[in-house]
């Protein structure tokens, strides 16, 4: 009697086993295809810069490329060398470079500033005045683009980097002092206040206290004002034209350029390069990115 | 002066800030208000107006086309960014191999612009050497997938290419909240005989409550403000099929030279944005005082 128990348990036993076999293949299966769906376009970007027009006219997306032939990189990025008409990235990619290193720097301090202060300087309204920053996360920038346009105009900084820098200092300031202030309200007030009966003041508090362990924080602000400023376009485009215009909108223009006949692998190409700098932070700092994205991610 | 100055320093500090944001946040939204009720072209006028862009812009077939767009975008980006979020989610939650290697790879396309996923998008839906041409070399010699340049179909390639971007996005928040689960829960729901699918269904998903908010919000915060993506792909063609606010914002603006109309397509996209911001804020705001 007992053996025959044990045997149909040693039966269920091995069923299950099997189901669970096939449910494991059945996961890894499914995780499997999406990781291609999600991988598709990236391949397919990088093998189409790889290859020559004529390749691509013959082969299909996946196709293989023939050999590693950086061309179109280098005229996605130098251009062809004839004057009018010869659009390429370099000089935006800097723009951009010239616009994003102020713009993260300003905004990333002036949100530290905030947070410091909303969480150890505590005043009366202080919770509303965090609440009037927050707001700034979430309103649709196309309610502030007409005045933000008269206004830089009215400054004379209207097309030029300095003019993007401002915009994305003062837009990013919501985000930074948000980060900041919840990374702020973690640590112990107690140290402050010590510190403040030892008569020690504002700044020093800020430097000697808070700065020393706010690596972290700093890492996510920084890392999600370059993604967000490098990855802007609607600012970008609206703001500046011509010379003036960071990387997304050189792009753009020059995929959609309908000179001559349409050059698959050099827009492959401006494309990758568009979108290496946050590629890699991403794959150095993915940590630290998706800490910023949970946290700050209500931008669109 | 010194005394006063060391007392207040932290106001001071904190000025920049909230002078900034009261600025160009606060008067700006104000300032468009303004001109929405004005009869402004190509430059602001400050006589009052009424009612009347209000008027014409909810009779213009395009503002009327973008709404709708609007409207099946953002069902179908949320649909399908949630339950292929979720999906991921789960399964990935089951002591997987390589995990972190495929986080990494559902994730990475929040990095990249809309810009750029746009032009990748805009290559591989192109009907004659993208999908399509793949397809018929493969041997599928009837097959075709024109969605970019046809009118009825074309808003579906922007729901394709949007949830390429963000449903690695909601895998990360569902992840998380998975995670912050105690083992507990889920060991005794196992003693007690359920299996994995009820686990999930009856007890986690549920559980999950404050996630599906937060990922509604923000979808529909993305969907509300997509712009580039629609400049990358379509442009809002063919034709205007693909029109959606924030693009008809700009045109009407910039291309156009409407700017009270502009401004008051600007107020609606606002008053949406608002209406789904202020419950989500007072909510969180209220779980922030209950700690």
């Amino acid at each position: 009697m007992q053996d025959k128990t044990h045997s149909s348990y040693k039966q269920l036993e091995q069923k299950s086993k099997y189901t669970n076999m096939f449910l494991r293949w059945f996961l890894y299966f499914v995780l499997v295809i999406f990781a291609l769906y999600f991988i598709f376009p990236l391949y397919v970007m990088v093998v189409t810069s790889l290859k020559t027009m004529e390749e691509i006219r013959q082969g299909t997306l996946l196709t293989w490329p023939s050999g590693l032939n950086f061309d179109s990189w280098l005229v996605a990025w130098g251009g062809r060398g004839y004057g009018a008409g010869d659009t390429f990235l370099k000089p935006y990619f800097w723009n951009s470079i010239k616009m994003v290193v102020p713009a993260v720097f300003f905004s990333t301090f002036i949100g530290a500033m905030a947070g410091y202060v909303l969480t150890k300087w505590r005043f009366k309204g202080d919770k509303w005045v965090f609440l009037f920053l927050l707001f700034g996360c979430f309103i649709p920038y196309q309610a502030i683009l007409l005045p933000m346009a008269r206004t830089l105009g009215v400054l004379g900084i209207s097309n030029s980097v300095i003019g993007l820098v401002l915009v994305h200092t003062v837009y990013g300031i919501p985000f930074t002092t948000l980060f900041f202030r919840n990374f702020y309200v973690s640590i112990p007030s107690e140290l402050v206040k010590a510190a403040r009966i030892d008569g020690a003041g504002f700044f020093k508090i800020f430097f000697k206290i808070l700065l020393p362990v706010s690596t972290p924080i700093i890492v996510v602000t920084i890392i999600w004002q370059f993604t967000q400023i490098w990855n802007d376009f609607l600012f970008g485009s609206t703001f500046s034209f011509g010379e003036a215009a960071p990387i997304q909108v050189a792009l753009n223009n020059m995929v959609l350029s309908s000179t001559s006949v349409k050059e698959y692998n050099v827009d492959m190409a401006s494309a990758i390069i568009a979108g290496i700098p946050t590629l890699i932070v991403y794959v150095l700092a993915g940590k630290y990115f998706i800490r910023g994205l949970t946290s700050g991610a209500v931008k669109g | 002066m010194l005394k006063w100055l060391e007392k207040n320093l932290p106001k001071i500090v904190m000025a920049p800030a909230v002078g900034l944001i009261g600025w160009f946040v606060y008067g700006f939204v104000l300032w468009t208000l303004y001109i929405s009720f004005t009869n402004s072209k190509i430059l602001p006028k400050y006589e009052l107006w009424g009612v009347g862009q209000y008027v014409k812009l909810w009779g213009s077939r395009k503002w009327l086309i973008a709404v709708d767009n609007l409207l099946i975008f953002t069902a179908l980006f949320l649909i399908f960014c949630v339950v292929i979020g979720i999906i991921l989610a789960i399964f990935l939650d089951q002591k997987i191999r390589a995990e972190g290697v495929l986080r990494t790879i559902y994730l990475y396309p929040m990095a990249l612009s809309f810009i750029v996923t746009g032009t990748a998008w805009k290559w591989i839906l192109n009907p004659t050497l993208g999908i399509q041409k793949m397809f018929i070399d493969w041997g599928f010699e009837n097959f075709t997938f024109d969605w970019l340049v046809n009118r009825e179909m074309a808003i579906y390639t922007i729901v394709i290419a949007g949830v390429w971007q963000s449903a690695g996005f909601v895998m990360a928040l569902f992840l998380a909240g998975l995670r912050s689960v105690e083992d507990e829960i889920v060991k005794a729901a196992k003693i007690d005989g359920a299996n994995l699918f009820t686990v999930y269904w009856k007890i986690l998903l549920p559980m999950m409550r404050p996630v599906f908010f937060t990922s509604f919000v923000i979808l529909v915060h993305i969907s509300i403000k997509s712009y580039d993506l629609i400049v990358a792909l379509t442009q809002g063609g063919p034709g205007i099929s693909t029109t959606m606010p924030a693009l008809y914002m700009t045109q009407t603006a910039f291309h156009k030279s409407q700017v009270g109309l502009s401004a008051a397509s600007a107020m609606m996209m606002f008053m949406a944005v608002a209406a789904v911001i202020i419950p989500y804020l007072y909510s969180e705001l209220r779980r922030e005082n209950a700690r």
